[in-house]
């Protein structure tokens, strides 16, 4: 059965040399979610707490269920046909699943793979999700949020002076960088990242990590990514998935010091299969 | 067996090698004292570049494996303890050629006027060091554990042997060069197994993910 929080090291009598999860009230949870596609059960049973500005990072095989998971966080799986849902997803304590999914997506943003700007300037990718939001308020001018959201994304020095150009004319790790602006405009509360650096290059890479360090400071962030020293590098916790089943979740150090499910020991030294 | 996982055999072989080695040079230093056999220390002298030598092997296919293979886990965990295993196993080597020098040394003086047990202590010292290599090839960490409880045992043997040369280099001031360089043995001895010890803590921590060095895991309770 899937650990529902991260855990102490339980291989022996003798206590975890780190010291035990703080208990705190979690950003969101997940309870006993299944996820259908048709007949074909992708997600089985998945209780999964991500504690408020943490940094959460899923692993997996591919096709473990991770990235499926993580769209479920934020009701994307929902414009699949023939799909379902069981269990509970919260934020806040709330159910998500009951409420109004627009403003669900505003409170917990997704940046995915491959980078996806708008075929816009890079002053419109920023802006469109706070206006058709009704964000922008007389105290923030447009330029103020594109500027600050920038800033969040360490992207501003980079752009500064080339605001109106096409958002195509920056490079990979660039528009990453800029997708994760656009998120972070609508100051979302929980930002979901599906493998954001798999299409970058190793110094891309290091700025979006450096990134999620600071943005977790203003919100809780969930990444699924196939790299596992990414995962080291960057995660507070971290869960195991495979085969559509979490089978271990525990604080990132335990996990890739000495994690106590076999399965995750065999996938994370490449022993697996 | 995928190739990394021959290259994590042959670093445990490798130490399991230089266990051995340095195994045999602790007996036959012991041994090269209480029979007086010189060809017993000279082994243990020749033995000692063998040893560096396979030190040095040690290091270089840890680093190798942290370069290529980045391990995590129980890899992790054995490169970590390799490069320390390997630490403590090349000091035994030389604690043995230092034990075996002093034999010699010894070989070519007087006996002392009463015969001093060293048959206690070596035998303990010897079994420690058999047992934290045991444990090693095991895993065992309840095998290590007995390892670590040995050590007092070590010390108090070490303490009623100075104790016993000292009150006989005050009866006769005559032995004092000699009574010295036993009480020097029985310090080599116990230092030997400070470093089965040492083993043994790291193959707790290779087994079961646990530092128990220094009883951090007893301050970690409080």
């Amino acid at each position: 059965m899937a650990m529902n929080q991260p855990q102490p090291t339980s291989m022996t009598s003798e206590p975890s040399q780190t010291p035990a999860p703080q208990a705190v009230t979690p950003k969101m949870r997940a309870s006993n979610v299944s996820f259908y596609y048709g007949k074909f059960r992708a997600l089985h049973d998945i209780s999964l707490e991500f504690a408020t500005n943490k940094v959460t990072a899923l692993i997996g095989p591919s096709g473990c269920g991770k990235s499926t998971f993580l769209r479920n966080l934020n009701r994307i799986n929902e414009t699949l046909r023939d799909t379902r849902i069981e269990g509970e997803i919260t934020l806040d304590g709330q159910n998500i699943l009951d409420k109004d999914v627009t403003e669900i997506r505003r409170r917990i943003g997704m940046v995915f793979q491959r980078p996806n700007p708008f075929p816009k300037s890079i002053f419109e990718n920023i802006i469109y999700g706070p206006r058709i939001n009704g964000m922008l308020r007389r105290r923030q001018s447009a330029a103020e949020l594109v500027e600050k959201s920038l800033r969040r994304a360490a992207l501003w020095d980079e752009v500064k002076d080339k605001l109106h150009d096409s958002a195509y004319a920056l490079s990979g790790g660039q528009q990453q960088r800029l997708c994760i602006a656009r998120a972070l405009a609508v100051d979302p509360e929980v930002l979901l990242l599906d493998e954001p650096c798999s299409a970058l290059d190793p110094i891309a890479t290091a700025k979006i990590e450096d990134l999620l360090v600071t943005i977790k400071e203003q919100c809780t962030i969930v990444i699924v990514t196939h790299n596992m020293q990414q995962a080291a590098r960057v995660a507070d916790t971290t869960g195991f998935f495979l085969l559509g089943k979490l089978i271990e979740h525990d604080k990132t150090d335990v996990i890739f010091k000495n994690p106590s499910k076999k399965e995750t020991e065999d996938y994370i030294t490449g022993r697996f299969g | 067996m995928r190739p990394f996982e021959e290259d994590f055999k042959s670093l445990n072989d490798t130490l399991l090698s230089m266990g051995s080695l340095v195994a045999h040079s602790v007996q036959r230093s012991v041994l090269s004292l209480v029979e007086k056999n010189e060809d017993y220390a000279h082994q243990v002298i020749r033995d000692e570049s063998r040893v560096d030598q396979i030190e040095i092997k040690v290091d270089d296919m840890v680093t190798s494996l942290i370069v290529r293979e980045q391990p995590v886990a129980r890899d992790m965990r054995l490169v970590v303890a390799a490069i320390k295993i390997a630490t403590d196993l090349e000091r035994m080597g030389d604690l043995a050629v230092h034990i075996a020098e002093r034999a010699l040394s010894l070989m070519v003086q007087p006996p002392l006027p009463e015969s001093i047990n060293f048959a206690d202590l070596a035998n303990l010292v010897e079994s420690m060091v058999l047992g934290s290599l045991d444990s090693f090839i095991k895993r065992d960490p309840q095998t290590a554990r007995g390892i670590l409880a040995a050590d007092d045992a070590v010390d108090k043997s070490r303490n009623d042997i100075q104790h016993r040369l000292i009150e006989l280099m005050q009866r006769d001031p005559a032995t004092v060069t000699r009574a010295l360089e036993y009480i020097i043995v029985a310090r080599k001895l116990e230092r030997i197994g400070d470093h089965a010890t040492n083993i043994a803590e790291d193959v707790i921590f290779l087994a079961q993910g646990i530092d128990v060095r220094h009883r951090v895991a007893e301050v970690a309770q409080v």
